[in-house]
């Protein structure tokens, strides 16, 4: 039977007929836990397991990125608490030096298309951007991952998304991705595989495709994926060894919830205003909001390729006084490819705070908090209520938090 | 094994115009200001900590309370504590619309009841629906009745996996297969 993309990868790890709407046992080739939700997952395990073995070390990993390093005492135990079970158990720690868990597991090759792999981060389905089924769990799914390697899982139906048009050139990866939040709200594909074809998103680099699958959270789907070939695959392909490894596609004739067509052509510089990442406007329309501060980095946005068009929006010249740019780079290779660049000078001079890799601004304490009144402009994916602190959260591009920055208002990006 | 017969006094966790509140997240639910919490019994003083209107409640709950929410309930995170603060405060179970998939997954998981039941919003829309009312639900057959209004309430039946794991008390229960 012709099969959809989430269809086929789930087939070639479950012994059962894979279909939409079946519950299926799969088999995980990566599990995961972060420093959220791995103390959790060592003490199920330890308390409904005991010594019994994990099905297999090697595929089962710790990766710290919420709190890195550890900024509260209660953060350096559970941390501490996961490390012990690694050393006992002989499992690899990518620790609070490294970033942001599911970046770190493309970056190793663990995560690889056409593979399963799951984690206590419900952003895990980023994977979906280098064509791996990856999914966010709680600590119950993981512990018991840990133990026997698989899970069961609701084949999701698909939904066919097709993008239409040509953005404008002062659109990035991110606009259409807001824009798209917009459009499909949290019910046109929710709890449902997305599948994007159309040059809009086809085009789009690894890191554009990481920007669109780390929202499909944001919109209710299960997992997003961009069956097109990877034609323009861009600086960050080269941290991802396996990323040139052809996707999975969907069979001729596989069949679909539904089909989506979606008009981007001459599409602006987006935002999303608060209360939550669907409620987007043209950029435009919030032009002139004062700002306290700004964030760039987090799943969605912490690539070299996010860290450049802020560069280059900077240029030489210095934020606005007052105002707090907060910069936080996915991984360490991220970080490093500042620094040969250059890129870290020119965001250290015109005055931003570079941290250390990991999730910044999205984790309570890594990159600091919004107090109440405090307007942040923020390149992370989610501005619920209380999400960052207490102030309002507006998000947007790289470019545009770069020049909101140094406006001290919410301002467009230009043109690159 | 799992009571599938359950009654009790439901909250309605609907806004201002006495529509249910959707999307409601996970941040809203249990602050991430609380996850270095592992324990469940510390996570029932944080439910709703977050959601305007509802940072009462854990003092107005009581063991055996059922919980009604909106659509795309439990938006947001994969914290399985954003399940076990209600598990901690003896929620007895949930009923919504839809939720999102990791948090459904989540409560599914660890045994407590999660259901769903389309026709919600429309009953609390027009007024047949309050916090306080008494219900039954029957979690097998996916009957389910408003005793203080005398009104069924339709719900949608279990899955195979969710019936098993229930019955089992936990996936950790669950017989491998």
């Amino acid at each position: 039977m012709a099969q959809t993309v989430i269809e086929k990868i789930i087939q070639s790890h479950s012994r059962e007929e894979v279909a939409a709407g079946r519950i299926v046992w799969m088999d995980l080739d990566v599990r995961s836990a972060r420093d959220f939700g791995g103390p959790n997952v060592v003490k199920n395990f330890e308390r409904e397991y005991g010594p019994e073995p994990l099905a297999d070390p090697a595929k089962t990993v710790f990766t710290f990125d919420l709190c890195a390093p550890a900024c509260t005492l209660k953060y350096a135990d559970n941390q501490q608490a996961c490390r012990d079970f690694a050393r006992a158990r002989g499992l690899r720690v990518f620790d609070v030096d490294q970033g942001i868990g599911s970046h770190v597991l493309m970056e190793e090759g663990l995560a690889r298309p056409g593979g399963t792999a799951v984690g206590t981060d419900s952003h895990m389905n980023i994977l979906g951007a280098i064509g791996c089924f990856g999914q966010g769990m709680g600590d119950v799914d993981i512990t018991y991952a840990f133990r026997t390697g698989r899970t069961w899982f609701e084949v999701p139906e698909s939904v066919k998304v097709i993008v239409k048009g040509k953005p404008s050139p002062r659109a990035t990866a991110k606009d259409l991705t807001l824009y798209l939040c917009k459009v499909l709200g949290t019910s046109k594909i929710a709890l449902r595989s997305a599948e994007f074809y159309g040059p809009a998103v086809a085009s789009l680099d690894l890191s554009g495709r990481i920007t669109l699958c780390s929202m499909i959270t944001e919109m209710a789907g299960i997992i997003g994926f961009i069956p097109e070939e990877l034609r323009n695959p861009g600086p960050s392909a080269a941290d991802f060894p396996l990323a040139g490894t052809p996707a999975v596609g969907a069979d001729a004739g596989a069949a679909y919830a539904k089909t989506i067509e979606v008009d981007v052509d001459g599409l602006e510089p987006q935002m999303a205003l608060p209360p939550s990442p669907n409620t987007v406007r043209p950029a435009a329309e919030a032009d002139g909001i004062k700002i306290d501060s700004g964030f760039i980095g987090s799943c969605t946005n912490g690539r070299i390729e996010d860290m450049a068009a802020a560069a280059a929006v900077l240029g030489g010249r210095k934020i606005k006084p007052g105002v707090m740019l907060k910069v936080v780079p996915a991984t360490r290779r991220v970080y490093d490819e500042m620094l040969q660049t250059g890129i870290l000078k020119t965001l250290f001079e015109s005055g931003a705070i570079v941290l250390n890799p990991g999730c910044g601004g999205c984790a309570e304490g890594h990159a600091g908090l919004t107090g109440k009144g405090e307007v942040e402009v923020s390149t992370g994916n989610r501005n619920f209520p209380g999400k960052q602190g207490k102030g309002p959260v507006y998000l947007a591009s790289p470019a545009t938090v770069a020049a909101s920055c140094l406006a001290g208002e919410i301002i467009p990006a230009a043109e690159a | 094994m799992r009571e599938f017969l359950l009654h009790g006094r439901i909250w309605v966790l609907s806004g201002p115009d006495g529509r249910l509140i959707d999307d409601i997240d996970t941040d809203q639910i249990f602050h991430n200001a609380h996850l270095h919490i592992t324990e469940i019994s510390q996570m029932g003083a944080h439910a709703l900590g977050n959601l305007e209107g509802w940072k009462d409640f854990p003092k107005k709950a009581k063991p055996g309370d059922i919980l009604i929410a909106g659509r795309n309930f439990g938006a947001g995170s994969s914290r399985q504590q954003a399940v076990d603060c209600f598990v901690a405060l003896g929620v007895s179970a949930i009923v919504a619309p839809s939720y999102s998939a990791i948090y459904f997954r989540n409560a599914v998981n660890t045994g407590f009841p999660v259901v769903r039941a389309e026709g919600l919003d429309r009953a609390a829309a027009e007024g047949r629906l309050h916090s306080g009312d008494e219900i039954e639900i029957d979690l097998q057959t996916g009957r389910g009745r408003n005793l203080t209004r005398n009104e069924p309430l339709g719900l949608e039946p279990l899955s195979g996996v969710q019936r098993e794991i229930l019955e089992a008390g936990s996936l950790f229960r669950l017989k491998r297969s």
